[in-house]
């Protein structure tokens, strides 16, 4: 969808055939406690909530909490992910698992990364994971490069956003290359998330005002020193940048200046004070 | 008859080939979220009264975690 049919388009994203009003999604690691991240969630007011799936701790979990009481699936879209899997056949294994984990839920997002350094995501592994899981049904988001050939590769794929990274996951160094989020954006039809790499309130601005149709984080919020405030702060950076590409920005004029106030009615018209001295 | 499965990457013996529901008792998860897998392959929870396991079986038992 190019620029200008994304604003003629109802306000809300719609992912999968289903409407959201935020478009902020978040993640739920690295919190101290299910207390602070059901507390961040709800400020953030993301819809849209990323779960991690991993083995039970066998032996050890006798009233051990629960993420899902704390963001119950009945107020939130669970969005399972891979996190962690390095492969398409633990990515497909996972998100199985996951699947009837929440009873059936299709909707995943998938990440196959390339190592443990950089956790740069593997395409060729993402692509594979993604042709298995379309074919079986699942609504996939994948985390990706920001290479627009893979984007577009995924999304004839069959899947339901593509969500290329800002920058390396939980590094906070923002948008690194805002020329291909560019591309990409218009040359997908599926809706695009920008997914890792956001530090701070402006990253998630410009990240909208680029023409994302929604930005995914995790780090930025819960390693914030006080994360409800930073998840409001992203709610409003989200809305701000949104409402901002909606407007649409006025030119840029590197030469020019052009000043605001009116250039007559001045009670010294302009040079008369020179021309007295003179 | 015993029976040595792999649950969550760890050797385990049983007295015998117990259901999954009786091995969820076991292991005092009765009641919460979670999903199967036995040698790669989903177990659903709808079979867990009657589906056995096997000696040698590959037990997975999962749950959602904080993730991003």
């Amino acid at each position: 969808m190019n620029a200008p049919d994304r604003i003629a388009a109802a306000d809300v994203l719609e992912v999968a055939g289903k409407a959201y009003r935020s478009r902020l999604l978040v993640g739920t690691g690295k919190y101290r406690d299910f207390e602070e991240t059901a507390r961040a969630i709800e400020a953030s007011g993301a819809e849209i909530v990323t779960v991690a799936i991993r083995r039970t701790n066998i032996g050890q979990n006798a009233g051990e909490p629960n993420l899902l009481d704390a963001l119950p699936p009945s107020r939130y879209t669970i969005l399972p992910n891979t996190a962690g899997c390095y492969t398409a056949e633990d990515a497909v294994r996972t998100l199985r698992l996951a699947r009837e984990l929440l009873d059936g839920h299709a909707l995943v997002k998938l990440e196959v990364l390339g190592d443990a350094q950089s956790l740069y995501p593997n395409m060729p592994e993402t692509l594979a994971a993604a042709k298995t899981l379309a074919a079986e049904g699942f609504q996939v988001m994948a985390y990706c490069s920001d290479d627009p050939i893979m984007a577009k590769q995924l999304e004839d794929i069959g899947c339901v956003a593509v969500m290329p990274l800002a920058s390396l996951i939980g590094s906070g160094m923002g948008i690194l290359n805002p020329w291909n989020l560019q591309i990409i954006i218009d040359r997908v039809q599926v809706p695009v998330l920008v997914d890792a790499g956001i530090g701070t309130a402006s990253d998630a601005a410009v990240a909208m005002e680029l023409g994302c149709d929604g930005v995914l984080m995790n780090t930025a919020i819960a390693k914030a020193q006080d994360p409800v405030r930073m998840a409001r702060a992203m709610k409003l950076a989200v809305e701000a940048g949104r409402e901002a590409f909606r407007a649409g920005r006025m030119a840029k004029k590197p030469y020019e200046a052009s000043a605001s106030s009116p250039e007559g009615g001045l009670i010294a018209p302009s040079g008369s004070a020179r021309k007295k001295t003179a | 008859m015993a029976i040595h499965v792999t649950l969550n990457g760890t050797a385990r013996e049983f007295p015998s080939a117990l259901t999954f529901a009786q091995l969820i008792d076991e292991l005092a998860l009765a009641g919460r979220r979670l999903a199967v897998e036995r040698n790669g392959e989903i177990v659903p929870r709808s079979r867990f009264g009657e589906a056995r396991l096997s000696d040698g079986d590959r037990i997975e038992v999962v749950m959602a975690v904080g993730g991003g």
